[in-house]
Formats: C-alpha cells, structure tokens, sequence
C-alpha cells in the first residue's frame, strides 16, 4: 500500500473452500480486499485463483455442482446468506470478464441495458458519457455510439465491457484477467484504467501475468494449488517474498 | 533410423483413400438430389395439366375432371395455423425451462429422456391419443355440451386435430429449440448476469434472440412435419369427404394428405393424376412456408448487429 492510512474492508474471505463436486479447488483461504485498491491474485493455471474471484458476486452459483464453504463478507453482510439476493449483489460488484463479451448491440446499449433493466431514473445520455470517459473510451467512439459494439476491436470492447460494469455504479469491480486476450498496447491501456479507476472504486483482479501484478497492484495475493500461500503489499512481495514457493514462483522456477 | 524408414512412403496411397472418400460422399448427396428430382418431375408431369384455378376452387367430386381441393387446402391451412399458435409457446417456453431454469438434476435427466423418447414414438400412436383424449373425452362426455364456453368433446373437429399434431410435434419443437438455446454461448449471459440482470432479462434480452434462428428451423421442421402428417389424423377420424370450408375450430375437416391418399386409392387413373395435382399444392404450400420462416430468420439474425 502506499499510503499508510488503515484501509476499511471491503470483501473479507474466511476459511473459505470451493469444491467442484468433490474436488477441491480452494482450499481454506483467508484475505480482504480494501477499499480503493488494486488488489491482484496470482498463480499459476488451476490454482483456483479464477474461482475465488467468481465467489464474490456468487457466479459459481451457475455451475451446478459448485459449493461454497467458510464465509464470505461485504461490507460486513454474509453474501452467501439465504437472504441476500444475488442479484442485488451483482449489481454492486461488477465483472469483467477474460474474453471480451459485449453484447450484440450498440455502444449505446451495451451501457444503458443493464440499468434498464434495475429501473435507473437517471439521464442516460448523461450516464454514458461520463461511464465511456471513466473507461477511457469516449473519444474513440462519440461518434458512433449507435454503431455496434461488435465492430469496435478487442481492446476497445474490454473498455467497453468496463463501461457497462461502471454503468450499474458498483463498488467493486471484479476482473478474471481481463487482458488476457489483449495485444501489449491495449494491455497497457487497462492497466492505466485500473489504476484510474480505484480512485472511485475497488478493483480485484486475476492475471497469470506476474509482471502486470507487479505494475498495477497496491497488494498481491498468490495461490498454489488451491490454497493461499501469502498476501501482502506488492512491493514487499515481490521483493521479499516470506514462502519459499513464492519466491519459485515469481523468479521463474515454476508456473 | 532415416527418415525415409520411419515414414515409409504411403503417399500415393492416402491420397488414393482421399478421393475414394470424396466420391462417396459425393455419391451419397447425389442420390438424394436426383431421387428428389425425380420425384418431383413425375408428379409436375402427371399434375400439371390437371392443376388450374378450379382446382382450389372446388370441392371433391365423384368425377375426376370436377374434384377440388378447396376443403383439404383450408382444412391443412386450419390446422396448421391451430397447430403452430399451440405448439410454438409450449415447446419454446419448455426448452427455455430445461436450458435456462432447470438444475441438473435427476428430475431433469427423466424430463430429457422422456422428451426423447416421445419424440420417437410412431405418430399412428398420437393419433389414438388424440382419439381418447380430445375426440372423445375419455367418453365421459357424449353429450355435447358447453363448458366454460368450451364445445365439449371436441369430437372429429379442426381443434381435436390440431391438438392431436401439436402433442406430435412438441417433442421434436422443444428438442430443437434446446439445441438453439445450448449453442448460445455462455460468455453471453455471464455479461449479463455479471451486471445484476435476472435469469428472465437475460433469457428475454440475450439468450432468445441469439437462439431465435435456430429456434425458427425448430419451426419449419413441426410445421413441415405436421403439415404432412396423415395417419394421426385418420385414426382420430378425419374425415376424406368434406365439401365445406371450416368456419370455426369445432367444424369437421380433412387436410391435404388425407384428400391425396383418398384420390391415390381409388382404381380411376385419372384421379392418380389428380392425386399428383393436390401433391403439386401440398409441396408449394409447405415450400412457401419454409420461405417465410427463412426470411423471418434472416431478418431475426440481421437485427442482432
């Protein structure tokens, strides 16, 4: 963290294990994710980093044999609770996803369908604008904002998409390495947004990019094998790692 | 070891098995164009000169050179439209259910067997069943009556048709339209679920539109199927002479097929060309319906930019 004010909690994983029928793909992990961070979960494939992300918002709720044990809080509130409503959650812990998956429609109502759909009362001429700014995309489209949204490249969907998640005003926002599909140039352009956007909100992102980890993260996390071997500031985890496996790790040993 | 030991020299040989297989299939496909063709060149042939404006004009008739199929082509037409405005909704909203709602589990591994299974079943079969059931009510009805405004039984009537092919083509509908809602990929509703979307804005907004040309072929192939079907409908009593037009679903009807395969038994040659006229009709019908579902389909997958 760079600076050296208490951050509050804002997600807080306890004990938490996520099993795939009988399998075990995480296994008893422990972090928080602070308000207006940056936070990264690294690993390498299958460590089951993709997985705790998608427990956040409860999108494991949508694979059939997935469950969930130990507890998982936001802003205190137990999400898995019988009486949260997952959708209400979603709609204040917004996702992006690996692939860029906008919507069959226009720029315009890639933005404005998800609020549509919660009964925003607000102006939405207004609403895209400022959420196409914060994505850093309005220059590129203002001009054709009922153009569809499949003509735009790659790296200008995944901006989009990042609108449309912006547009629902999350408090969070989840990325499942979100850059993964992307050239360096437009890599590069998420990693400034992300940086941008903890300003207003909190960010978690995965990435099997250790080097990206490294220049967007205020605090890394690194899981192996289904468990969480340490989470610190990113600087002090990089530099000096307290596990031997992390240090395998991001010197390039394993993974 | 060189190389030329490790990969003896079978070139000639692949390529040999390559063009025999691309002849096969060739081969095959041709069979199917020219059977078709030929089909349809000894029926243009026997029909055509029987076919003109009198013969949708008219009803049927002792004499060959006076029968009609003003009854049959309306009565299909009824049917047909009853058919689809049933099956459509049922079979679309249960293949919603299946791929959208259901959980996996083992109530839902019985549902899909059973679908499958009554998609197989002979439709001589349906037609019993619709005998019971909608013609005569379980017989626990004989006088007819009204019933919350509803003719019961149903007896040997357009509507007792038209429920008997839609119980017929249910299957075949809901299983198509699953195949259309299965090949939507999932990256799409993980956006909109992402964003707080509930299953059903999802399912309206994203998923049915992406699954809507796949589901129209589901269409064309219940209505096609429906269209042609004769022995459910004799069996439930259909009747092969009709010289009215129906006006109402509780009217008494004969279809297409049934008038065609009345024409076709009869010892008269010229009512087997007659017969061959009312087959001419059957397939323009059918193929003009199959058009309007492809130009709706077309227009569907426009729309999505």
């Amino acid at each position: 963290m760079t600076s050296s004010e208490p951050h509050s909690v804002v997600l807080a994983a306890e004990n938490v294990s996520i099993y795939y029928g009988d399998t075990a793909a995480v296994r008893d992990v422990s972090f928080d994710v602070l308000k207006h961070e940056v936070l990264a979960i690294i690993g390498p494939s299958g460590c089951g980093k993709s997985t705790m992300l998608r427990s956040f918002n409860r999108m494991n709720d949508f694979i059939s044999d997935c469950h969930v044990d130990g507890s998982i809080t936001f802003l205190g509130d137990d999400i898995n609770d019988s009486n949260l409503d997952p959708v209400s959650l979603r709609q204040r812990i917004g996702m992006v996803f690996q692939r860029p998956n906008p919507f069959a429609k226009s720029i315009r109502a890639n933005i404005t369908w998800a609020p549509k759909m919660a009964g925003f009362t607000g102006d939405y001429e207004e609403l895209v604008e400022r959420t196409l700014n914060e994505a850093a995309l309005w220059d590129e489209v203002k001009d054709k904002l009922d153009k569809s949204a499949l003509s735009l490249s790659g790296g200008q969907q995944q901006r989009l998409c990042i609108a449309r998640s912006l547009a629902m005003s999350p408090e969070v926002i989840l990325m499942d390495e979100p850059c993964s599909a992307l050239d360096p140039i437009a890599t590069g352009r998420i990693e400034d947004l992300m940086d941008a956007l903890k300003e207003n909100y909190t960010v978690a992102v995965v990435t099997h990019n250790l080097q990206q980890a490294g220049r967007i993260a205020d605090r890394t996390a690194f899981m192996y094998q289904g468990e969480l071997i340490e989470v610190g500031a990113t600087s002090s985890l990089f530099t000096q790692p307290k596990h031997q496996k992390t240090e395998d790790y991001i010197t390039g040993r394993f993974g | 070891m060189k190389r030329s030991e490790l990969f003896p020299d079978m070139l000639e040989k692949r390529h040999k098995r390559d063009r025999l297989f691309y002849s096969l299939t060739v081969g095959a496909l041709w069979i199917g164009v020219v059977a078709l063709f030929v089909l349809i060149a000894g029926v243009l042939w026997e029909g055509l000169p029987w076919l003109d404006w009198n013969f949708l004009q008219e009803f049927p008739s002792r004499k060959p050179e006076k029968a009609g199929f003003k009854a049959a082509f309306w009565g299909s037409i009824w049917v047909i439209a009853l058919t689809t405005m049933f099956t459509v909704p049922i079979g679309v909203a249960g293949a919603i259910y299946l791929e959208e709602y259901s959980a996996n589990n083992r109530f839902h591994k019985v549902i899909e067997l059973l679908i499958a299974n009554l998609a197989g079943v002979p439709s001589i079969i349906y037609g019993m069943l619709g005998l019971i059931v909608f013609v005569r009510m379980f017989q626990e009805t004989t006088d007819p009556h009204t019933f919350f405004g509803i003719q019961v039984p149903f007896g040997r009537s357009v509507l007792a048709g038209a429920l008997t092919l839609s119980l017929l083509v249910l299957p075949v509908l809901t299983i198509t339209s699953r195949e259309a809602l299965r090949a939507v990929p999932d990256s799409l509703r993980q956006a909109a679920f992402g964003l707080g979307a509930t299953r059903w804005q999802c399912t309206r907004y994203h998923v049915l539109p992406a699954a809507a040309p796949g589901i129209m072929t589901g269409v064309v192939l219940a209505i096609s199927r429906a269209l042609g079907e004769t022995a459910p409908l004799i069996m439930m009593g259909a009747l092969t002479y009709v010289a009215f037009t129906p006006s109402s679903v509780y009217d008494s009807f004969t279809v297409m097929p049934i008038q065609i395969f009345n024409w076709a038994s009869r010892p008269q040659t010229d009512f087997h060309n007659v017969a061959a006229a009312g087959i001419i009709v059957l397939l323009a019908v059918l193929l003009s319906m199959n058009a309007l579902v492809v130009v709706l389909r077309n227009r569907a997958e426009k729309r999505r930019l």
